[in-house]
């Protein structure tokens, strides 16, 4: 029972993370039909801005400063007016090429420029570990945790409470007639991706101490955000987090009770699973947008 | 069309000419294909930059022969298809060795090409299936698993004293290789193997297999994984607290994981075939220049890359020229002693199958620091 | 394009016969395996330019032909019928995989494709009895063909080239047969096809079919060309790259893909002279070519000879349809 317990406790620690990875995603994809498969990249990228920073002689709060700095005008305001608004019209496909060559560009980027080799990252909090029925977890994962549950119910507070929030829907739902309604979808936009460039670099401070920075940690970051996404429901920005919350338990799960060599493969069978019997997701929606 | 074959044929052309550019000096043509990209990245470029810090060490001093060593450095995107297009385009301008690859996989499509063309072919893999092929052209830089399993299964054997044991390992051809050799061996040893537990490339959460080596209970659990895994794998291990002695071969007992684990690798114990802690001035002199050159601390990868380069000189300047067929012929069998060659750092003997031999520690972690407790003697000095 | 067509074709034809001859061997080996991922790449056009069937597993379908020949052909089989039987195995599970294109469409069959395909590697690797794992299969022979050996690389760059123009010539007769419509059909207006009477049911399922066996036989090449296999190669990666050639070579257009595989062959070889840095600029170049012309190389080739060509071609129609925003 306390095996069970624990694999239950870091599972929701890992999932954690996959939902903060996963919110973004679904946030783009939304507002601006962007499947972007450098979304792990994005979160990997971050963590060498501040040890770039810290290098420079950056103590470490204002190194996370320029690192979410530079993430949100790099990975969002370029990221969007460079590569997403020049291609947005011509459908999906170009796009979802243009952002497989940005995932090897950053990577070879980091590799080339800073280093081949995983770097030891700074922790945001004291390395704790705090024991629970049983189970032992470390604090640093009931931070990710907490933050990846608090930027949920901000962003649910941000889109639902606020008339931004509202705006930002209306966008996402059906751009033309929120245009015809007054509001200006550019914007609102672009705020998704600022608000995207701010949740990766968040998620990279909180996962880098963990996980190391190296270049090709976005690999396993990127798909692993992108099932939860799926699961959880491609257009609901809560259901990423569930879709986080059931990969990272069901990974643990599967490894440890069913087939480790094939534990990469259940959360795969409940993406096909949930996409055949239940396309819009575990929270989402039906799609009512006429494509 | 036409043009794309102009271009292959500009491309090719440059890599032939980039040799008479400086023509002024004769020079000798020692390609190598390494992972510099993909999932070898770390492995590839350790052994490059080795390579590489060889290579001008002796063209300072004058090169081989009076020839100045020119290689090229080609990326095999860790990709076998792709290894083997670029050892093509290398045999295509009639190398006189070649350096690389890492990846046992991309050694195993290549080494066959080498044998054919009669070009040795210094490789730093060490699945055990390379030297059992029958190609006489490949050359290890460092032990094949066949004989660093037994090292590791001895040590647990005879030190450790362990009923059972429990191996985790990377799933990928490394790691596979080495559990089933490290698992053959308990067998031959009588050591019950209590967990098997496979692990992902690139996996974050360790906890489900720390579980299941909890619900094992074995006397001592073998890792085998790559370095930021083992990283992350010894941190899990801590904190469910796993009291059975963690062995590793070589990459666990790295200073490069004992960084990146924290306090997480004290006390780890186990085999490492070469390593920049190894109590010998030569390999320490050669760290703290590899150190102060690149910046970073030189893993394993980065001896072998190093010493293969000393290793074709040495054998080039017995036989008096460039031959690859009689490189190999004289390489079979050869001994080279720190003496005759300071930079192979080590003795090192290779035998008819292009296997090395050399003296290997038992180490442990002790203050973050890797300490060497005891040296293994060469398996042909026993 | 009309006079531009053939003439280009001609040259490459020409080329592609006469290249070998100029090459070194290293050069052969690149077009060899331009010639071999064009197939594949030809099979994931038809899917997915064709039928509008968005396939993110043609990679899978490389590895599954791939392996067929290396097992069969290591346990004694000859070449011919193991390739065949890897085609045709491909036929199968690509039908199968069709299924869920009946449920759902666009990016959600792309994840469904997706998920396929890494299914289908840890098979590969974790079926050892099967597969021999990660251990991977080394030493495929290349065949011979009525008593002559493709040892050599030229004699095996000829065959690759001729099973290309032999599968290029069928696809081309097909698409231009009414199946080929029904495709057409089918990416362009699916209730539509449907309320004319199209069995919109058995032409999706046979664009997967008909796509996947393509790639399974580029497979069966592949493994006697590189001469070994392993489950990495044949990884999400590859069917990204495939993709990557029928975008940007332009999807839904005959000869995309040829341009495609070229540009992904050839390219990272070209920009090697930068040596470090050169996966940097392909990824770099490559988002420029996607952001200058989306239609791909032949879509951009269609766009300037146009103006001049007032009457529309079917083909330029589409490009118009597609550049107009939704």
């Amino acid at each position: 029972m306390a095996s069970f317990i624990q694999l239950m406790v870091s599972g929701l620690a890992t999932g954690a993370i996959y939902a903060l990875i996963a919110i973004g995603f679904t946030l783009l994809w939304q507002t601006s039909q962007t499947i972007n498969f450098a979304q792990g990249e994005f979160v990997m990228l971050p963590a060498f801005f501040v040890l770039a920073a810290m290098n420079m002689g950056a103590p470490y709060w204002l190194a996370a400063l320029i690192g979410i700095a530079l993430s949100v005008v790099i990975l969002g305001v370029l990221f969007k007016a460079v590569i997403v608004d020049p291609m947005i019209r011509h459908g999906v496909l170009p796009l979802v090429i243009t952002t497989i060559a940005l995932s090897l560009f950053l990577k070879e980027s980091v590799k080339d420029f800073y280093s081949s080799q995983a770097q030891p990252f700074p922790a945001l909090v004291a390395p704790r570990d705090l024991h629970f029925l049983g189970a032992v977890v470390s604090l640093q994962s009931i931070v990710v945790l907490a933050v990846a549950v608090a930027t949920v119910i901000g962003l649910h507070l941000l889109l639902n409470k606020t008339r931004l929030g509202r705006c930002m829907q209306a966008t996402a739902q059906n751009p033309t007639v929120a245009r015809i309604l007054g509001i200006p979808v550019g914007r609102m936009v672009l705020y998704t991706f600022l608000i995207n460039g701010a949740l990766v670099a968040i998620a990279s401070l909180l996962i880098s101490p963990i996980y190391l920075a190296k270049f090709t940690n976005g690999e396993a970051l990127g798909m692993a955000a992108f099932i939860a996404a799926i699961i959880g429901g491609f257009n609901q920005v809560r259901g990423a987090i569930l879709g986080g919350i059931i990969l990272g338990v069901l990974d643990n799960l599967s490894a440890a009770y069913l087939s480790s060599s094939y534990r990469g493969a259940f959360p795969l069978v409940i993406l096909i699973a949930v996409i055949l019997f239940r396309p819009q997701g575990l929270l989402g929606r039906v799609e009512e947008r006429a494509v | 069309m036409l043009r794309t074959g102009f271009l292959v044929s500009l491309v090719a052309a440059s890599i032939g000419l980039a040799g008479t550019a400086h023509a002024q000096q004769k020079t000798v043509y020692m390609p190598a294909i390494l992972e510099l990209s993909g999932a070898g990245a770390v492995s590839g470029t350790n052994f490059r930059d080795g390579m590489l810090m060889a290579i001008d060490e002796i063209n300072k001093a004058g090169g081989i022969l009076g020839h100045k060593i020119e290689t090229p450095v080609l990326d095999t995107q860790s990709d076998a298809g792709t290894s083997r297009a670029q050892l093509q385009k290398v045999l295509d301008n009639n190398p006189y060795v070649v350096f690389g690859p890492v990846f046992s996989g991309s050694v195993l499509v290549t080494q066959l090409m080498t044998m054919k063309a009669e070009i040795p072919e210094i490789v730093g893999g060490e699945a055990a299936a390379i030297t059992q092929k029958n190609a006489s052209y490949v050359f290890r830089t460092s032990f094949g698993q066949q004989f660093s399993m037994p090292k590791i299964a001895n040590y647990i054997h005879d030190s450790i004293k362990a009923k059972s044991v429990a191996v985790v390992w990377v799933n990928n051809d490394f790691g596979k290789g080495g559990r089933d050799n490290f698992t053959k061996e308990m067998k031959d040893r009588g050591i019950n193997v209590a967990a098997d537990i496979s692990t992902e490339v690139g996996q974050a959460d360790f906890s489900a297999d720390v579980v299941k080596l909890k619900g094992a209970n074995a006397d001592a659990v073998f890792v085998y994984l790559n370095e930021e895994e083992s990283a992350r794998f010894l941190k899990e291990a801590k904190k469910q607290g796993i009291k059975a002695p963690l062995i590793g071969e070589t990459t666990l007992l790295g200073q490069k994981v004992i960084d990146l684990a924290g306090g997480a690798a004290e006390g780890v114990q186990g085999h490492v075939g070469l390593t920049v802690d190894a109590p010998i001035k030569a390999v320490q002199d050669f760290a703290a220049k590899f150190k102060a050159r690149y910046n970073y601390v030189c893993d394993h990868n980065g001896i072998k890359g190093y010493t293969g380069v000393y290793f074709v000189k040495y054998v080039t300047e017995k036989i008096g020229k460039f031959d690859g067929k009689a490189f190999a012929e004289k390489a079979h069998g050869i001994t080279i002693t720190p003496q005759e060659e300071p930079g192979i750092l080590m003795e090192a003997k290779w035998d008819k199958n292009g296997d090395i031999d050399r003296e290997s520690f038992l180490g442990e972690v002790v203050d973050g620091k890797q300490k060497i407790v005891k040296t293994l003697p060469m398996l042909s000095k026993k | 394009m009309k006079r531009f067509g053939p003439l280009s074709v001609a040259v490459a034809a020409a080329a592609a016969i006469g290249l070998p001859f100029l090459l070194k061997p290293f050069g052969v080996y690149l077009i060899s395996m331009w010639a071999v991922l064009t197939i594949a790449a030809i099979g994931l056009n038809l899917t997915l330019g064709y039928a509008g069937q968005v396939s993110m597993a043609q990679g899978a379908f490389v590895g599954i032909g791939a392996y067929t020949v290396a097992l069969l052909t290591a346990a004694g089989w000859p070449f011919f019928p193991a390739f065949i039987l890897g085609g045709a195995l491909c036929f199968v599970i690509g039908w199968l995989l069709g299924y869920p294109a009946l449920r759902v469409q666009h990016h959600y069959l792309a994840f469904v494709t997706l998920a396929f395909n890494t299914l289908v590697f840890l098979v590969l690797r974790n079926e050892e009895w099967l597969t021999r794992g990660s251990y991977g299969i080394a030493g495929t022979d290349r065949p011979s063909l009525f008593g002559l050996s493709t040892d050599n690389a030229r004699v095996f760059y000829f065959l690759c080239l001729a099973i290309l123009i032999l599968l290029s010539a069928a696809t081309w007769w097909m698409l231009r047969s009414p199946w080929g419509r029904a495709f057409v059909a089918l990416r362009e207006n699916p209730i539509r096809a449907l309320s004319l009477g199209l069995d919109t049911r058995r032409y999706t399922l046979m664009a997967f079919a008909l796509g996947s066996t393509l790639g399974g036989l580029a497979g069966g090449l592949y493994a006697p060309l590189v001469q070994f296999i392993e489950p990495g190669s044949f990884s999400l990666n590859l069917s990204f790259n495939l993709l990557l050639m029928v975008i940007v070579g332009g999807s839904g257009r005959f000869f995309g893909p040829f341009v495609g595989a070229l540009i992904a062959v050839l390219l990272p070889e070209w920009m090697r002279v930068a040596e470090g840095y050169y996966l940097i600029i392909y990824a770099m170049l490559v988002m420029v070519l996607m952001v200058f012309c989306p239609s791909g190389v032949i879509g951009l080739f269609e766009k300037a000879m146009k103006p001049k060509k007032p009457p529309a071609a079917p083909a330029a129609a589409a490009i118009k349809a597609e550049a107009t925003p939704q």
